[in-house]
């Protein structure tokens, strides 16, 4: 599919993709400091993953392959929106195979596929700013950063272990990055956390409404936030998906009747096809009925 | 056995053909045009264009149409298209003395140079449904009458009157040549300039306008509001070419003006004069403009060393939710799937919970998670 001619490649206009390329720059020389700049107004809604088309728009090239994802899979329907668009404004190929795109644009997940050197992941932000909840005033928070004033969110860690024994944040877990900036790391469940450390790929954050762009350049240390004596957990699951029988992977909860049947699958659709199409079986795919200690 | 939802595309391309059949309606019925809306809903047009910020009366009525007659959706539209627009430059301020008054009002004054002139105001109609509008045909509608022009009349306007006798604040002069903010082309910081605030509250959403505007006038940041003068009309744009050395008319936008007289300030070492809060809209909007003016007001409480009380003089509450476009889109993205999300607050819930029944930990709050 050809670009439609109205609008120029990746719908931005050049000045516009200049601007947004020099706050990623920037964002990359100091990792996890939040970039303000210019954001657009975007033919999608803000909160729908405005920021993260402004990066994708402003890095796209020609040459690159596009993979969408929200929530894990390329085929829910804002996925699917947003790769649409890029198909009508850029004409690039689209993939759904992570190892083969060059840009990764994520809503709430990382891939379960190790990310590759020559690849970028643009992450969808709605609220770019972790100490946000904890403290609304920008001109507060902006203070804290530049004073590497975290304390406020270390007590609140500790309140939380205190109540419930555990650190109540399960998604946007906060992170540290380069050993200097405390970061949200957007919506992903914190079972993706450890996969943005030292990570070959370049990550970049788009957050379109509250017009900030971060970055976590490749091979960067990211950390997430704990204590000694309560360490980091990443979420686990007690099952293996139902259909690729994988145990390494993020699983969604399908409600299969109303008498409290569920299933578990692969969040990450690509990497559950491709298992499948390697022979792994979930007990609920393939016509075996394998108990749940024999899969995988 | 399971299969994994797929066809978003497909269900993407029949929801839209859905919603462009649920917009036509029943095709026995005639359908509108852009001109009955732009010429017989003008108000909504009006709404449209300054949340939309963007002056052009058959796009605004264009986006009503497309967006089924909702506003929010439709100012959403003509802001991804005003987006995308080039910049030539900016106009010259627009003389609002030098309006070609259509209606212009004083609560300050019983008579003033110029008059009251009620012009087309909804204001002392009494809200009786006419049921003659809903009978087809239409009667020919009689020429008002009007008092006639007269053309060297003038019509000062009244901040400047009450400015003559040095009682009110002098109005900011703009500096010929000094950058002009847009907060369309650079991220809002705070505190912000009177400029930037006052874009951003004339692109605001007219409800939360409305509701701050009235939170003032019941004690939450109260800043005693007179309407010095509320005018609406047509006004000339200007733009300044440089290689020409002057400036030359674009055109005429009608606009909205309203200038409210505030409380007074004063020291020892000054003299009492009153305050001033400005609000201006595009098209004829007096609710928004008044809204603004008193918002626009409160908002200059750090200026007058006020007690901040209520949230319309708070900098950041206010200006960081008047958009309607920004508020929307945020509000309505929980319609996205949240489900990795929700997996992740389900497996603590439940770990929290088994650990309550075996009684390996007990909670010193019962408080939830956020």
């Amino acid at each position: 599919m050809s670009a439609a001619p109205a609008y120029n490649f990746a719908y931005l206009d050049e000045q516009t993709k200049r601007m947004i390329r020099r706050a990623i720059l920037k964002a990359i020389a100091i990792p996890g400091y939040q970039v303000p700049f210019a954001s657009r107004e975007m033919p999608m809604p803000y909160g729908w993953g405005t920021g993260g088309v402004q990066i994708t728009a402003a890095i796209l090239g020609k040459q690159d392959v596009l993979k969408v994802i929200d929530q894990g899979a390329d085929d829910t329907t804002n996925a699917v929106s947003i790769r649409a668009f890029f198909a009508k404004t850029a004409g690039v190929e689209g993939t759904t195979a992570t190892e083969k795109a060059t840009i990764i644009q994520t809503r709430h997940r990382i891939p379960e596929a190790a990310m590759q050197d020559h690849q970028i992941i643009v992450y969808q932000v709605p609220l770019p700013e972790p100490l946000r909840l904890l403290e609304p005033r920008e001109t507060e928070t902006r203070t804290m950063h530049a004073l590497a004033e975290y304390g406020l969110m270390h007590v609140k860690l500790y309140e939380d272990i205190t109540r419930h024994g555990h650190i109540a944040k399960t998604f946007d877990y906060p992170v540290e990055v380069a050993g200097r900036y405390v970061m949200a790391p957007s919506p992903i469940p914190k079972f993706d956390n450890p996969k943005m450390d030292d990570c070959p790929a370049l990550q970049l954050f788009g957050a379109g409404r509250e017009k900030r762009i971060y970055a976590v350049p490749p091979y960067t240390k990211v950390v997430s936030l704990d204590f000694e004596d309560h360490p980091f957990e990443p979420t686990k699951f007690d099952h293996p998906c139902a259909l690729c029988g994988s145990t390494a992977s993020y699983l969604d909860e399908v409600v299969t009747d109303d008498k409290g049947g569920r299933m578990f699958v692969c969040s990450d659709t690509d990497y559950c096809e491709k298992r499948r199409a390697e022979g792994h079986h979930g007990h609920l795919y393939g016509g075996e009925d394998m108990p749940l200690e024999a899969a995988e | 056995m399971y299969v994994a939802v797929k066809g978003g595309e497909r269900a993407i391309a029949n929801a839209h053909s859905l919603l462009a059949k649920s917009r036509r309606g029943d095709e026995s019925t005639p359908e509108l045009t852009v001109t009955q809306i732009e010429q017989q809903l003008s108000l909504s047009v009006d709404r449209v264009m300054a949340e939309g910020s963007l002056y052009d009366r058959p796009l605004a009525a264009l986006a009503i149409k497309q967006a089924r007659g909702d506003l929010i959706e439709a100012i959403f539209l003509i802001r991804a298209y005003r987006t995308t627009l080039p910049r030539f430059g900016f106009s010259e301020p627009v003389d609002t003395s030098a309006m070609e008054v259509r209606r212009r009002i004083s609560a300050t004054y019983k008579d003033l140079p110029g008059g009251q002139v009620l012009g087309p105001t909804f204001d002392y109609t009494h809200r009786l449904l006419d049921f003659a509008l809903a009978a087809e045909g239409e009667t020919a509608i009689e020429a008002p009458a009007t008092a006639p022009v007269d053309a060297d009349a003038t019509m000062p306007r009244v901040t400047d009157i009450i400015a003559a006798d040095d009682l009110i604040e002098k109005s900011p002069v703009a500096e010929p040549g000094a950058p002009v903010g847009d907060l369309t082309r650079d991220p809002l910081a705070f505190p912000a300039a009177r400029d930037l605030r006052l874009q951003n509250l004339a692109r605001g959403d007219e409800g939360f306008l409305l509701a701050l505007g009235y939170s003032t006038q019941r004690g939450y940041g109260r800043n005693h509001p007179f309407v010095g003068e509320i005018r609406m009309g047509e006004v000339e744009v200007e733009l300044m070419v440089e290689e020409l050395g002057f400036a030359v008319p674009l055109g005429e936008i009608t606009v909205t003006e309203c200038q409210m007289v505030n409380q007074f300030t004063g020291s020892t070492k000054e003299k009492a004069r009153f305050t001033r809060g400005y609000g201006l809209s595009f098209g004829h909007c007096e609710r928004r403009a008044m809204s603004m003016s008193l918002v626009d007001r409160a908002l200059r409480s750090t200026e007058f060393e006020e007690e901040i009380k209520g949230p319309a003089q708070d900098e950041e509450f206010v200006l960081s939710h008047s958009d309607n476009v920004q508020a929307t889109g945020f509000v309505e993205h929980l319609k996205l799937p949240h489900y990795v999300d929700f997996q992740a607050e389900l497996a603590l819930l439940r770990q929290m919970r088994a650990e309550y029944e075996a009684g390996t930990f007990a909670p010193a709050h019962q408080e939830a998670a956020e």
